[in-house]
């Protein structure tokens, strides 16, 4: 629960959260280590001097830290936890589905975990589709469209082994489907980044939530055009946010950008912890307008309190079926407690 | 000491070249971005080897192919230089890039291989039209702020705008930038031709101006995204957070101090 300056309660489902172990004990060979150094670069570039963390904390954090991160110090309400395998890279995966259920017990109501799949297992990805739906009663999954896997360097959303999978969550009540569209190694023809994929996966399962992290950055503006065609797509703010304190100006054009395409409606928070905290970040949204040019060149949009309180939780509580009011009365009842140190 | 300051001479020319080589996806030159290690300048034999590395061990091969290819056409332009290794460091696609870009087959021929068959032109080509927007939109935002009107802008040659001094360091920066971008694309060949046109080359309107200028913008904000990305990544990669005794005070962020880097291949760097 956000706290603002005139008393106000603002409901917080943090849409993009952790809990990976990317120790050297867990790493499997040296692009173990380079995917962790990479997150932990992210860290350091993005986060204001008294969020930095040390780098073994970075590698593997305690349950602990997830909670007193997120809902002691940190304003959550509610994180949706994602998994990432890279099998490749990682002896027990960097973010199993079993590791964070089991983190999650001790307050399952603050929870959500959603599952992964590769397509590219074939018959085996969708036996465990069918494993995490029985298992876990998972809501949604998390796509890596750059990970690697054997010989491969990466896949598609409409790749026709992708497109099987869909087809299985959409019967199964697996509805939303996060996406991270990392950089594409081979072929090398390809645009790296290039998120076209996701127009036609949102158009051909159209009762699935297609939620885009980052926003599709760096093709910001290929994905606003998608957005607003596709009424089942959505951006996850993660990334983005963090500009909010390195360049202020900057995060208010991309804001800009996505009121105006994407619209208020569409657009959700994620800290993408532990690579940041939520309190900074909450607090600085909060506190946040976008100057007065930048609005005027896109039809005067702002992030006004309403629309932020949207953002902030609305619309993903929309998504995952959360009722807003009887969270609160739940969540209230079961404060989040941590051992003493 | 005569040769001493020959080679540093010498040195100083392959850092020249290397300012015309520029990260496609950002459009900076791959020194300014500080993608350039080491330079190494063997007078006798005219050898010259070349060190860079990028923001991450993740960032785009195919990019990371291009920068390597540029770096060895530029500097083999030199008279003097007769052999030049191009080492790309700490990379996903190291290995292959560097035998690739060292090796005795032509672009093409390392590309098609792990293309699908497709081309790599198309690529390049979609990246100098953002490099071309980018630099076009900061030069009209510029004269736009020195109260040039639509009308002005849309009809103004190439003769005029060469006269226009800018105050703003981006957009003095810019301008021969952009000039060179439309002069080499064909896109203004004589002074009375148009000095802003599409990269279609179609002439712009004084009233479609302003939607111009957003779809320019649209292209712009994914640039800079790279850009600030890229540079705060490379400025911090192998960086570590130390934590004094005092507790979670964070007292030693360093700038401008990268680390030494962590052996990947022990053998590669025993060798002499």
């Amino acid at each position: 629960m956000f706290v603002t300056k005139d008393g106000k309660e603002i409901f917080i489902v943090d849409g993009h959260t952790h809990f990976w172990d990317g120790s050297a004990e867990n790493q499997s060979n040296v692009h173990g280590k380079q995917f962790i150094e990479c997150f932990y670069a992210y860290h350091t570039n993005l986060s204001p001097p008294e969020e930095l963390w040390e780098k073994d904390r970075f590698e593997k954090y305690t349950e602990d830290d997830v909670y007193r991160d997120l809902f002691i110090d940190g304003p959550d309400d509610v994180a949706i936890i994602q998994s990432t395998y890279l099998k490749d890279f990682y002896k027990n995966g960097f973010s199993s589905i079993e590791r964070s259920t089991t983190m999650a017990e001790r307050h399952p109501e603050r929870f959500i975990i959603n599952g992964s799949f590769d397509p590219r297992d074939g018959e085996k990805a969708l036996e465990y589709i069918h494993y995490m739906k029985e298992t876990f009663d998972i809501q949604g999954v998390k796509m890596y469209t750059a990970e690697w896997n054997g010989e491969s360097k990466g896949w598609a959303l409409n790749d026709p082994a992708a497109y099987k999978c869909f087809e299985l969550c959409d019967k199964l009540g697996i509805k939303n489907i996060h996406v991270h569209k990392g950089p594409t190694i081979i072929p090398l023809s390809k645009d790296a980044f290039d998120v076209h994929d996701v127009d036609y996966a949102a158009t051909d399962f159209q009762n699935l939530n297609w939620i885009i992290e980052h926003c599709g950055l760096p093709r910001l503006d290929d994905f606003c055009w998608i957005a607003t065609q596709e009424t089942n797509v959505y951006g996850g703010l993660a990334v983005a946010l963090p500009f909010i304190h390195s360049r202020p100006r900057y995060f208010g054009e991309v804001m800009a950008e996505l009121l105006w395409w994407v619209g208020e409606d569409k657009l959700l928070f994620g800290s993408d912890y532990a690579i940041w905290t939520p309190k900074w970040l909450v607090e600085k949204l909060w506190e946040y307008q976008i100057p007065e040019d930048i609005s005027a060149e896109r039809g005067g949009v702002q992030l006004t309190d309403e629309v932020k309180e949207k953002i902030l939780g609305l619309n993903a509580a929309k998504l995952y079926d959360i009722d807003v009011a009887a969270k609160k009365k739940q969540l209230s009842a079961a404060p989040v407690q941590i051992a003493a140190e | 000491m005569f040769a001493e300051i020959h080679r540093t001479e010498l040195e100083a020319e392959v850092w020249d070249c290397l300012d015309q080589v520029t990260d496609p996806e950002l459009d900076e030159p791959i020194t300014d971005m500080g993608f350039v290690e080491r330079i190494d300048v063997d007078q006798s034999s005219g050898k010259v080897e070349v060190d860079f590395r990028l923001p991450t061990y993740w960032c785009s091969p195919n990019f990371a192919f291009l920068m390597g290819f540029d770096v060895r056409i530029a500097v083999s332009k030199l008279p003097w230089v007769k052999n030049i290794r191009v080492t790309l460091n700490d990379h996903c696609f190291a290995d292959r890039v560097n035998d690739g870009v060292n090796g005795s087959r032509d672009f093409a021929d390392v590309f098609a291989e792990y293309c699908d068959g497709s081309d790599l032109d198309n690529v390049r080509l979609k990246f100098q039209e953002k490099a071309f927007i980018r630099r076009q939109e900061t030069v009209l935002l510029g004269l736009e702020a020195r109260g040039f009107t639509g009308e002005d802008i849309v009809g103004m040659t190439l003769e005029i705008f060469d006269r226009v001094a800018f105050q703003g360091q981006e957009e003095a920066r810019q301008k021969p930038r952009y000039r060179e971008i439309l002069l080499a694309h064909g896109l203004a060949t004589q002074s009375d031709d148009l000095a802003f046109v599409t990269w279609e080359g179609a002439p712009l309107s004084a009233q479609g101006l302003r939607d111009y200028l957003a779809r320019l913008r649209g292209v712009r904000i994914n640039m800079e995204f790279n850009g600030a990305l890229c540079r705060g990544l490379q400025s911090t990669r192998y960086k570590e957070v130390k934590i004094g005794a005092e507790g979670p005070t964070l007292i030693d962020f360093i700038q401008n101090r990268v680390p030494p880097r962590e052996p990947i291949h022990p053998e590669r760097q025993a060798a002499p």
